[in-house]
């Protein structure tokens, strides 16, 4: 399968961000064709490109967009989720950095079509190049007239704010960054009322991820069917794949859904000289991991689900035998009990014990008893917890015990870093240690 | 005009049902019934720890998770309401329940210090219940536990223990939802997460013990009981508080005849769950300084200890000197069932009907309400009424402080429901704010233009008046009054004319629990009990019979309200007409006969008098004293016999709270032999030789109940049309006040703790007043009369000019003791330090 630049396609010119380089490469002429079809039409296009949420979750876009109720003499919302941290996860913001207009374009469409005057972006707050961009880009757009009231003679009235998160993963979480946006505790709300009815401010709301907005564009411009012709039969599209770890080209690759590993680890220049694969992670670190098996399922949301894992954000970790899985999955469990947001049981105490057995076993002082529970408390964890962090935090580690369950048996004896010496592990390719 | 319900069965509209199946059983519940309720219908207790019934769902702990038929996971039962042919399975019949529910029990352990000796709340405590039913018997957990130093202060009251924490927010939602205090929130993230306050904001609420008490572990404990007793050593008693006219059902503890600590019981017409920190923490009065022997006056003047009989010969025969001549004045303190004794001992054995209840400043307006639909009226407009009505018009009462469960209920029918509040108030106090509603600015003695602006919807009303003024005239639609009105002539006749124009339903709110049974019991001159207007001839023979004597024998004319009582007292009797060269002759045989020689007091403080030391003075010019008292109370310096008398822990009896309500209490030391004030009055009339029942509870109960109300014509509600209210500038100010809910009060005296929530006394005015006596936010200002002055720290707020408002019996501000006047007056302020 090739490769197919779209919101990429031009990230090699200085100015990609900008209105100007932008417009040159048919920027905003989806906005002038969005204003011409009117707001259902729009919604339909969406439909019909079988366009599906690129966050992770995979929730169809414009089914999303026809739940806002319409003349409900509401305020609408659009907030686009750009609290991008998952770990392994880079791609809303080099599209950010680079495809600025993209994504202020698409949010002007959408918010055209289900009547929204307001929109924001929720930006995690420790990346302030990216904040001060899309502000950048923002103003820019402010300046061209494509901000602000009567955009382009149309009548309709739009306006963006940019807000920086503060640092926690669980604003990535929707109703926990609407409850952000709000000002209020970022922890997760319950569902229903869903956003949809009740999100920001306690009106309509539609949550949807950076790529998700930025691919609307295109889809107006080139037709439902051009973006459908991509893809798969239920993942249709094109894709911004974000390959990182133990290869010799590590990078982002934009390309249909269905593409397999194989092909993306083609294009990355495969493992690093001397190596071979371990295993890989394809959502970013909350979805089971995959081995060689599967290099040649297709990357897709059904291709993922058939291998047992989730296609998640599609920006696959790669690992080399020089990777100690305990020091893989603990590093990742670090993260999860650093950000669980402490609301519900499940995740607040099961992130701090298994935090606890896996760095005993990843230093050598682990029980043969505490595999078994491991595996207990992850299943204590998974479907119980709140909201899909508690879940994604107990994702891993059934996987990776079921797939190398030695590495966690030595781990009763061994640290892992004497069985895998972290130092081969970080070093990569055409850089030699002496 | 009558205080009375407003019609309630036009909404009982049919109840849609959903159908479903819970662990085989099939039922129906109203549609949007939270799993949890509805299996518990069924007897089925779903394990929680967030879930409350009147709080918000949250689904936070995940303890209720149940199976749900279609559904890929566990669902919190707390949270999801039953659908229509839903069926659930609960950890009755369902594995993955139980399986969820174990789970989570688990990792709600491991960083649980499990010092359930040791706490507080072991042996009722929902985790240690739970953990017996839901949990492993062994722990699986090996690791380091998360460590808090413990216990850190949320308030001076409120201790908060982070390790025993489970993060329920069941005490945050309490502060936010319930009491609208939200000084406690969730702090940090994780396992860090905690509870905590604001660095210089403590949990200052008056309803913080709640948060003790819905807490489903022990992390939170009250300074008052802490380590004070293990929950399986108390004795539990259901109760009646004595601290308002609320009626809160109360649990009361006590372990080797001490009272332990006071919880809220869950009266859903009244109090639902919640009482206010008063009515939970202040009971230290209970065993403080109790007067334990009867104490008469020997020859040289000095209290000695008596033996009953003795005393009760001596009050006997004084009394009897004086007979037709005595004053009764009771407290608030009085059941309905001594307050009935009273006013039959006032009656039947002294020949008097100068009996009073009202303890504090009253109007003969007030007198005038009371009698003519107050009294004996039964259940009038109720809590319930409050959430329903569309407007709640709130004249010389500041809820929060005054009534705080009536604050709740306002509270929650403005957050939940569509009530509206309107105050008529010189600013807008704190309490009031939290309800979100309307203050219509008066000066202090100007209620009753703006009531009668109200009624005629004069067209010099602001927007938002005119607002109140339509919804008044919707069904439902409330004005509550509150005691203090009284002080204000003619606003209460300007209330009832409203209710009359509007046809708004009115309801009187007295400050204390026993008002409204005295009210109810004919503690007051010229009101028989039920209502009865003692000038009423129907009237006159159903308690003639009642109390088994002639109806000649009941005083013929309406005796003296208890300001009368003391004017008479210190007003030199007027001779009879003469002619002048006769009492030229004679002037000794013609001293005229005083209208009041003798007093019989139970419960009155002095200091809630306007006039503290006009009747000290009275206490001193009269011939008789006979005080029944729980504690010296001031009066036995003048007392000829001190009589002591139970208090609520020692007797059964029954409050009737503002709406009307009998709120009956039960004896708490079963064992107790301290007589209560009927007894006391039974054995003296005795003495005399009237018989008026035993005095216990029961047969007063029952002569009250079958007595009944009165039926019969009363007399007119008043109608006194109010003077042009006072204005004051420059060097003077209107006074306005009331009383803090924590405050100087004899019932909180002890309590340390809870003194120390209490809110600061500060002095308000506007900030053109401030200005007019020099004075900047902080500065003293001194509010004096010729009787003395108050200085406290000034807080400029937005309230009318030429007004100063201090609190009613402070640290540092007692209005009666101090400047002896009431709201309304004229007082001077001036710069404290000014030269």
């Amino acid at each position: 399968m090739t490769l197919t630049p779209n919101l990429t396609a031009h990230w090699d010119e200085p100015d990609s961000y900008t209105v100007t380089g932008y417009e040159r490469n048919a920027g905003y002429q989806a906005l002038r064709k969005a204003f011409e079809m009117g707001p259902d039409a729009i919604i339909d296009e969406v439909k019909d490109s079988g366009l599906r949420g690129r966050g992770g979750a995979g929730f169809p876009t414009g089914l999303k967009w026809s739940f806002v109720p319409q003349g409900d003499g509401k305020p609408h919302y659009l907030v686009v989720n750009a609290d991008e941290a998952e770990p392994g996860a880079c791609k809303d913001i080099p599209l950010m950095l680079a495809s600025s207009q993209h994504l202020i374009e698409g949010m002007i469409i959408a918010s055209y079509a289900f009547r929204a005057n307001h929109g924001f972006i929720y930006i995690r707050g420790e990346v302030p190049h990216v904040i001060r961009r899309m502000h950048a880009a923002v103003r820019d757009a402010y300046a061209h007239g494509y901000l602000g009231a009567n955009i382009l003679g149309s009548g309709f009235d739009f306006d963006i704010v940019v807000h920086a998160g503060a640092g926690a993963y669980i604003c990535g979480e929707e109703t926990a960054l609407l409850s952000s946006l709000e000002g209020m505790r970022g922890q997760p709300r319950l569902k229903p009322p869903f956003p949809a009815v009740a999100g920001l401010y306690a009106c309509p709301t539609v949550v949807n991820n950076v790529e998700t907005i930025a691919s609307v564009p295109a889809i107006i411009r080139n037709g439902a069917d051009w973006y459908a012709s991509y893809g798969t039969e239920k993942s249709k599209g094109i894709k911004v794949f974000a390959v990182s770890g133990h290869v010799n080209n590590p990078g982002i690759f934009e390309a249909p859904l269905g593409i397999t590993m194989r092909e993306l680890l083609g294009y990355a220049g495969g493992i690093r000289d001397g190596h071979e694969l371990k295993f890989w992670v394809v959502g970013g670190s909350s979805v089971p991991m995959l081995t060689e098996d599967h290099l040649d399922a297709p990357l897709s949301y059904e291709g993922m689900e058939e291998a047992g894992t989730m296609l998640g954000t599609a920006t696959p970790m790669v690992f080399d035998e020089t990777t100690s899985v305990v020091r893989a999955v603990t590093g990742w469990l670090d993260f999860y009990k650093h950000e669980s947001c402490g609301k519900c049981t499940p995740c607040r105490e099961g992130t701090g014990w298994i935090y606890q057995l896996l760095h005993d076993l990843k230093s050598g002082t682990g029980k043969t008893k505490d595999l078994a529970t491991l595996q207990d408390l992850c299943a204590q964890m998974l479907g119980r917890s709140f909201c899909a962090l508690g879940d994604a935090a107990a994702t891993p580690y059934p996987q990776a015990l079921n797939l190398f369950r030695s590495e966690f048996e030595a781990g009763t004896h061994t640290a892992a870093d004497d069985l895998f010496d972290p130092a081969l592990s970080v070093v990569f390719s055409g850089v030699k240690t002496s | 005009m009558t205080v009375t319900t407003p019609a309630t069965g036009q909404d009982l509209a049919p109840v849609e049902l959903v159908t479903c199946m819970i662990d085989g059983i099939e039922m129906s519940v109203p549609k949007g019934t939270l799993i949890i309720r509805a299996a518990e219908q069924l007897g089925i207790e779903v394990p929680r720890f967030c879930d409350h019934p009147l709080l918000s769902p949250v689904a936070a702990c995940r303890m209720c998770l149940v199976e749900i038929e279609g559904q890929p996971k566990p669902q919190p039962a707390c949270a999801i309401p039953v659908g229509d042919k839903m069926v659930i399975k609960t950890q009755m019949t369902s594995e993955v329940a139980d399986a969820a529910q174990r789970g989570v029990m688990e990792f709600l352990l491991i960083n649980h210090p499990l010092d359930c000796p040791v706490c507080d709340k072991g042996g009722e405590c929902p985790l240690q219940n739970q953990a017996m039913t839901a949990g492993h018997a062994e722990s699986r957990f090996a690791g380091v536990k998360r460590t808090f130093p413990k216990p850190i202060n949320v308030s001076a009251q409120i201790l908060l223990d982070r390790e025993r924490c489970v993060s329920c927010t069941r005490c945050t939602r309490f502060a936010e939802e319930i009491a609208g205090d939200p000084f406690i929130e969730m702090f940090d993230r994780g396992g860090n997460q905690q509870v905590g306050t604001a660095d210089d904001q403590p949990f200052d609420s008056y309803f913080s013990g709640n948060t003790v008490q819905i807490c489903p572990v022990g992390a939170l404990t009250s300074a008052d009981y802490r380590f004070k007793a293990r929950p399986f050593d108390l004795v539990s008693t259901p109760s009646t508080c004595e601290h308002c006219a609320a009626g809160c059902g109360l649990r009361v503890d006590d372990r080797r005849n001490k009272v332990q600590r006071r919880l809220a019981l869950d009266v859903p017409e009244v109090n639902e769950e919640w009482n206010c920190d008063k009515g939970r923490f202040a009971f230290t009065y209970l065993d403080t300084d109790r007067i334990t022997h009867p104490l008469v006056r020997d020859e040289n003047g000095i209290l000695v200890t008596a033996s009953w009989p003795e005393a009760i010969a001596i009050a006997a025969e004084k009394l009897g000197a004086v007979r037709g001549k005595v004053g009764v004045l009771t407290g608030g303190r009085v059941t309905r069932e001594d307050a009935y004794v009273y006013g039959k001992f006032a009656r039947v054995a002294l020949g008097s009907d100068d009996i009073d209840f009202r303890a504090r400043a009253t109007s003969r307006e007030e007198g005038e309400l009371l009698s003519s639909v107050v009294a004996g009226s039964g259940l009038g407009v109720t809590y319930a009424d409050l959430e329903k009505a569309p407007v709640v018009l709130l004249v010389g009462l500041e809820p929060e402080e005054e009534s705080p469960i009536v604050f709740l209920r306002l509270r929650k029918a403005t957050v939940e429901g569509s009530t509206k509040v309107a105050a008529i108030s010189s600013w807008v106090s704190p309490g009031f704010a939290k309800t979100g509603g309307t203050v219509l600015a008066a000066v202090p003695g100007a209620e009753a233009e703006v009531l009668n602006a109200l009624a005629t919807s004069s067209a010099s009303l602001s927007e938002s008046a005119a607002d109140i003024a339509t919804a008044l005239r919707q069904p439902g639609a409330v004005i509550l009054i509150g005691e203090r009105l009284s002080a204000h002539l003619g606003a209460i006749s300007a209330a009832v004319s409203l209710a009359e124009a509007t046809g708004s339903a009115l309801a009187w709110i007295p400050r204390r629990a026993g008002e409204r049974g005295a009210l109810d019991a004919g503690a007051l001159a010229g009101l028989l009990p039920g209502g009865r207007p003692l000038t009423d001839a129907d009237a006159r023979a159903q308690v003639a019979q009642a109390w088994e004597i002639n109806v000649d024998e009941l005083p013929e004319e309406p005796g003296l309200a208890f300001a009368d009582v003391i004017t008479a007292i210190l007003t030199p009797p007027i001779p009879d007409e003469v002619e002048p060269d006769e009492a030229a002759e004679d002037v000794e045989a013609q001293e005229p006969e005083p209208r009041i020689s003798g007093l019989v007091i139970g419960g009155v403080e002095i200091d809630d008098l306007p006039n503290p030391d006009e009747f000290r003075r009275a206490l001193e010019e009269v011939d008789v004293v006979i005080s029944l008292e729980t504690r010296l109370s001031g009066v036995d310096a003048y007392a000829d016999v001190v009589f002591p008398v139970a208090v609520d822990t020692e007797r059964a009896g029954s409050y009737s709270n503002w709406e009307g309500r009998v709120r009956p209490f039960g004896k708490v030391f079963k064992d107790a032999f301290t007589l209560t004030d009927a007894r006391v009055l039974s054995m003296i009339a005795d003495q005399l030789d009237a018989y008026i029942g035993s005095g216990e509870p029961g047969e007063t109960r029952r002569e009250l109940e079958a007595l009944g109300a009165f039926t019969g014509v009363r007399c007119a509600p008043p109608s006194v049309s109010a003077p042009v209210a006072q204005s004051a500038a420059g060097r003077t100010a209107v006074l306005a006040s009331w009383r803090h809910l924590l405050d100087l009060g004899v019932l909180q005296a002890g309590d340390k703790y809870l003194a120390a929530t209490a809110r600061a006394s500060v002095a308000r005015t506007s900030s053109a007043t401030a200005a007019g006596i020099g004075a900047q936010d902080g500065d003293d200002i001194v509010v004096s009369t010729e009787s003395g002055s108050i200085t406290l720290p000034l807080l400029i707020t937005d309230m009318p000019d030429g007004v100063v408002w201090v609190p009613g019996n402070s640290l540092g501000s007692q209005v009666n003791a101090s400047l002896a006047v009431v709201p309304g007056a004229i007082v001077s302020i001036a710069r404290g330090g000014a030269a």
